[in-house]
């Protein structure tokens, strides 16, 4: 029995940046040429059967490891890392490139119950990926989120406008230079 | 006009804001968890129609207090305040929980920061929810007020805005 990971890097040895399946999740980092391609190989091989996109968002890693960690986590009582009295024998294998941002897919099979992580480094200077919306169609609301919030464009989306904020809202909100105390106004006095 | 008969108008005046304070009619506009203690209030137990209040209007028009329960975002603030503005004078605003008052914790892109800056407030009732018992406090000073207005013939001013902590 091969590992899905192993079943599309074979398949697309030249989109696939490297894999890990850290405590127990397959993740495989993808090139962004070779997502649509590799998308529809998850979604249309029988083997794997991904009829499900359970998830689709972004994260934005400028801001990485470049400072402490949040003081609600440090005191709560959660470990935010492992310490050297519980050595972890499997590390977290870190950010999946130097890129600024990465594009985050969550596939599920209803049939063969199994799921799979797609990771797609994207750049600062020109963030656009290809649009999954002509294979799941419920990926048009999730990248109108991501584009919304973290300013990631999507090629090929039918519709790609805001979805939370509102139109004359200036900038991407969860992009981490988004300053966290500017106020836009709508209506009413500034607050 | 002899005295009596002035005397006699300012009475009715008066038992007029009797009747009004005692038939308040409700739209609840209701967005977030404060809802729950809303319905609490609502229900049975605490039952607001013993304040006359135990009618919401699910339309704007026919409404005299407008509750604003729950968060509000900036993508709400303009629906909100159409609201307000299709509701027929004379109307009241109850911002209902802490958010609504404030904006609560929230201090972020998304959150209005008090409904205060987008609408005139007759009533704040603090709470994260408020329990029921701070609900019909409020609806009684709102009754208080609504009576005073016939009374002296003015509005009474809105309440001051509760203070902010600062962290």
């Amino acid at each position: 029995m091969t590992t899905l990971i192993e079943r599309v890097a074979s398949r697309f040895p030249d989109a696939v940046a490297s894999s890990h399946a850290w405590r127990g999740d397959e993740t495989v980092v993808l090139r962004r040429e070779g997502l649509i391609e590799a998308a529809r190989f998850v979604k249309e091989d029988p083997d794997l059967a991904m009829n499900f996109l359970m998830d689709l968002s972004a994260v934005d890693y400028s801001a990485f490891g470049k400072g402490p960690a949040p003081a609600f986590f440090s005191s709560s009582g959660v470990a935010v890392r492992p310490t050297p009295n519980i050595p972890d024998e499997d590390p977290w294998p870190g950010p999946p490139s130097s890129e600024r941002f990465a594009v985050v897919y969550h596939f599920f099979s209803t049939t063969h119950k199994h799921r799979l992580r797609f990771v797609v480094p994207v750049g600062e200077d020109e963030p656009e990926v290809d649009s999954l919306v002509t294979l799941w169609p419920g990926a048009n609301w999730l990248e109108r989120e991501v584009w919304d919030l973290f300013g990631i464009r999507f090629k090929g989306h039918p519709d790609l406008r805001r979805i939370l904020m509102y139109e004359e809202f200036e900038g991407h909100p969860l992009r981490k230079d988004y300053p966290v105390n500017k106020r836009q106004p709508l209506i009413g006095p500034v607050n | 006009m002899p005295e009596h008969a002035s005397f006699l108008t300012s009475r009715l005046n008066e038992a007029l804001g009797w009747a009004r304070k005692y038939s308040i009619f409700q739209y609840p506009f209701v967005t977030a968890c404060c809802g729950m203690e809303y319905m609490a209030t609502a229900c049975s137990h605490y039952d607001v129609d013993r304040f006359g209040a135990g009618f919401p209007r699910f339309s704007p028009r026919q409404a005299d207090v407008l509750f604003v329960v729950g968060t509000i975002s900036h993508k709400m603030a303009p629906v909100l305040k159409r609201i307000h503005d299709q509701m027929a004078e004379p109307k009241w605003v109850v911002a209902f929980g802490v958010c609504t008052c404030t904006g609560g914790f929230y201090d972020n892109y998304a959150t209005v920061m008090g409904i205060d800056t987008i609408l005139p407030v007759d009533v704040y009732i603090p709470g994260c929810p408020p329990r029921p018992e701070m609900v019909l406090d409020g609806l009684m000073k709102l009754q208080d007020k609504i009576h005073e207005e016939h009374r002296t013939g003015e509005r009474p001013a809105p309440e001051e805005r509760p203070e902010t902590l600062d962290a």
